[in-house]
């Protein structure tokens, strides 16, 4: 028995040593990518023969996936040559798979990548997607976008540098984090809706006075937080600063006493009972769902969260955004993910032509029907009334005449976690406002010296 | 090796397979049994296929990729146990094993006791419907990780059952956001292992108690030895091997634990709740580290191998 144990033990050393020589090392087993920049380009697609394109999106929801479908639909119409073969994920799996998927050989040709440095980011340091600009050119994208939409998936060519060097996807729709409110329950208190952060402040002090519960947050998920705290900050931090925080650029630091006042603030917030009880152990749906039932005044989130807060509270809906003290609007904010085209992608003039038929302005005028906040010709497509007539405005009043930051977990690959961490501490009373800036610079100085 | 066959050994005890594997040893040393050794491996090898496939390719190609640092996107430097002295150097990383042996109390020590209680009481007492309760206690057992997690998850909120609860009794000082505590998170997410554990402990004891001869305790009973006294001298000693496989399973259990903090908190609030294998998914998929993530995977397994090591050790001791 004992020597049959040992047998079978040195066997199986032998096969796993074996399998681990015969095993090269990780990643150097794919094809070298062609250089993706060569050779013509065109936008004439309808000569290609039959074409198969996979799209990997993440429009699952219900607006979402109806825009993508008659999309889809409209551009099999116009090119019967082309069939899309779509496959849809809820955001979180697309950023879990896509990092498996793109080194596949049988990579989508079309996916959606988040914008931030350790998803587009990533892709872009891998090789693993296409640089857009000859497309951009050809098909009029820079006249398109505004540059401040656009910088958001724009990456030098090793993506060291964030905002600035080569275009690499398109996003549909815009996103801007602004402040839910219910009208009845500010009218009870007898409040017009605040113009800036300090009438924000003395509005919530004064519905707390009148025992509402002032602001619901639910931060079970971390995340949740990151978008209270980055309109708060914008109050106090000038745009490029964020910017450069945001998008894990040098020539910012997160020790200042500008920062340092916004998590005072928020902390204030915290300390004098604006939000709900247990913020930190409430799930982020709860909290707007509670809101929708009446309970609460207001709710910082965004603008995705308009249709089904809509759904609940109809006309007593409304949305703002306060001006900062120097009278202008910042606040977080940005695109929808962009499309991207992988440098897998077969026939990039085919991927091109849709990326660009389902940014069309006539595409925005179908995303604008389906509910969605069409990121191109806003203010036109606005509806006339209810929640979303508000929501055009902010966007567009931010996008064009404010500024529209950076969604402030881009910055590094591991900066959502450590903001989100940092707030729930500094929330919970457990981390002062000098350590909460100080975890978030050594994170930022950290990833810059790593970035070179 | 050592360790996998103890378990086999404690598990083929419990159901009585010690003498046919006796016997079979005993068959296979007739003669001729040199020119045919390879024989009984021909029957072992469709199992050992797919195990050597599904388990130890992966668990190699693993500890490969833990000596290397890897973004799963492009090509990777070999780093040697770099990967593995971060793991001990991480700060993170060492209070997300503090948690994982926090669980094993809730998931195994605590379980263990309730059982050994409940499964004593059981089969004391001659109740009807006894199938019924059995299947009462395993039921959590039966249910998916994730879908136990998600039910907790709206127990535990702010304004879930649980504070509903405290709040009827007038104990409104004590509700808290219970995951979203710095204190009570941890507690709250390893109860939910005691909630899931205990009906498989106490069904596996049950199955060990009632193996033990009536004859024993009669003459424990003439002897004079009280309920307790019989618990500790008689049943204690008899169930020896049941309690070394109850612990085994929910050690493992709650060092592999993933899937209910994944769905209960993501590791939060701050980093109060996050585990090993928590640190593992978040490196390889979130951060893009696979190196560093495969590292934390081999030291978590060389983990719980050990663990089970010694408490086999300890239950074969007879």
């Amino acid at each position: 028995m004992k020597r049959h144990t040992r047998l079978t033990s040195v066997a199986i050393g032998g096969v796993a040593l074996a399998l681990t020589l015969a095993a090269c090392a990780p990643g150097t087993g794919q094809a070298d990518k062609p250089d993706s920049q060569s050779g013509e380009i065109s936008t004439d697609i309808s000569g290609v023969g039959d074409v198969t394109l996979t799209v990997w999106d993440q429009e699952v929801r219900g607006g979402q996936n109806e825009q993508i479908e008659q999309l889809n639909a409209a551009f099999e119409k116009k090119y019967p040559n082309v069939t899309i073969d779509r496959v849809s994920q809820a955001f979180d799996d697309l950023n879990t798979t896509l990092r498996l998927a793109l080194t596949d050989k049988d990579a989508p040709d079309v996916v959606q990548a988040n914008n931030g440095r350790n998803t587009m980011g990533a892709f872009v340091a891998a090789d693993q997607l296409r640089p857009l600009d000859d497309y951009a050119d050809a098909y009029g994208w820079f006249d398109r976008y505004p540059e401040s939409i656009l910088q958001y998936s724009t990456y030098s060519d090793d993506a060291s540098v964030f905002g600035e060097g080569d275009l690499y996807g398109l996003p549909q729709v815009g996103e801007v984090v602004g402040i839910f409110y219910s009208k009845s329950k500010l009218e009870g208190l007898g409040l017009e809706v605040p113009s800036d952060w300090a009438a924000f402040g003395e509005a919530l002090s004064a519905a707390k006075a009148a025992g509402e519960i002032p602001v619901q947050l639910g931060n079970i998920e971390q995340w949740p937080a990151l978008h209270v705290f980055g309109p708060m900050q914008a109050d106090y931090v000038a745009p490029d600063d964020i910017i450069n925080l945001g998008l894990g650029n040098p020539g910012a630091s997160w020790e200042t006493a500008e920062n340092e006042k916004a998590a005072e603030a928020l902390q204030a917030w915290a300390n004098d009972g604006y939000f709900n009880d247990g913020a930190n152990g409430t799930d982020y749906d709860a909290a707007w769902q509670a809101l929708a039932a009446g309970n609460g005044v207001f709710l910082i989130g965004g603008s995705w969260l308009a249709a089904d807060l809509a759904d609940a509270m109809g006309d007593d809906l409304g949305f703002f955004l306060p001006q900062t003290a120097d009278g202008s609007l910042a606040t977080t904010g940005g695109t929808g993910l962009p499309f991207t085209i992988t440098s897998a992608a077969e026939n990039t003039d085919v991927a091109a032509a849709y990326i660009d038929f389902i940014t069309s302005d006539d595409a925005m005028e179908i995303i604008a029907e389906t509910g969605n906040l069409p990121v191109n010709r806003t203010a036109e497509l606005a509806p006339d009334s209810g929640v979303l007539a508000d929501v055009y405005t902010v966007f567009g009043d931010v996008s064009t005449d404010g500024s529209l930051l950076p969604y402030l977990d881009y910055a590094t690959p591991t900066f959502g976690e450590t903001l989100g961490q940092s707030l729930q501490n500094l929330i919970d009373g457990r981390l002062a406002p000098k350590d909460f800036v100080k975890a978030l610079e050594a994170d930022y100085a950290e990833f810059l010296e790593s970035n070179g | 090796m050592a360790n996998t066959e103890t378990i086999s050994r404690g598990a083929s005890r419990r159901s009585g397979r010690d003498a046919s594997r006796r016997s079979g040893r005993g068959s296979a040393r007739r003669p001729g049994r040199s020119t045919r050794s390879w024989v009984p491996y021909a029957y072992l090898a469709p199992a050992l296929v797919l195990y050597g496939l599904f388990l130890l390719v992966p668990l190699v190609r693993a500890t490969q990729f833990s000596l290397f640092e890897w973004d799963g996107l492009g090509a990777s430097t070999f780093v040697g146990f770099e990967n593995y002295v971060a793991v001990f150097q991480d700060e993170r990383l060492r209070s997300a094993f503090v948690h994982a042996l926090v669980l094993v109390f809730f998931y195994a020590i605590l379980p263990l006791c309730i059982g050994l209680v409940l499964a004593a009481i059981l089969t004391r007492a001659r109740v009807r419907g006894m199938g019924f309760f059995r299947t009462i206690i395993f039921l959590p057992q039966v249910i998916a990780m994730v879908v136990v997690a998600v039910t907790w998850r709206q127990i535990y909120a702010p304004d879930g059952p649980l504070n509903g609860l405290l709040r009827l009794v007038g104990l409104d000082n004590l509700t808290t956001a219970w995951l979203g505590d710095y204190t009570w998170t941890l507690p709250a997410v390893g109860l939910i292992g005691t909630w899931v554990s205990t009906g498989l402990v106490t069904v596996l004891l049950m199955a060990g108690m009632s193996r033990i001869p009536k004859e024993l305790y009669e003459a424990a009973r003439l002897d004079g030895a009280g309920p307790v006294r019989e618990f500790f001298a008689l049943t204690l000693p008899s169930i020896r091997g049941e309690i070394t496989v109850a612990l085994t399973l929910t050690i493992v259990a709650a060092l592999k634990t993933f899937d209910l903090v994944y769905v209960t908190t993501g590791g939060g609030p701050g980093t109060s709740t996050t585990v090993p294998s928590y640190e593992v998914y978040r490196r390889a998929f979130e951060l893009g580290e696979v190196g560093a993530a495969a590292a934390v995977g081999v030291t978590l397994t060389i983990i719980v191998f050990a663990i089970n090591a010694v408490v086999n050790r300890i239950g074969d001791k007879s």
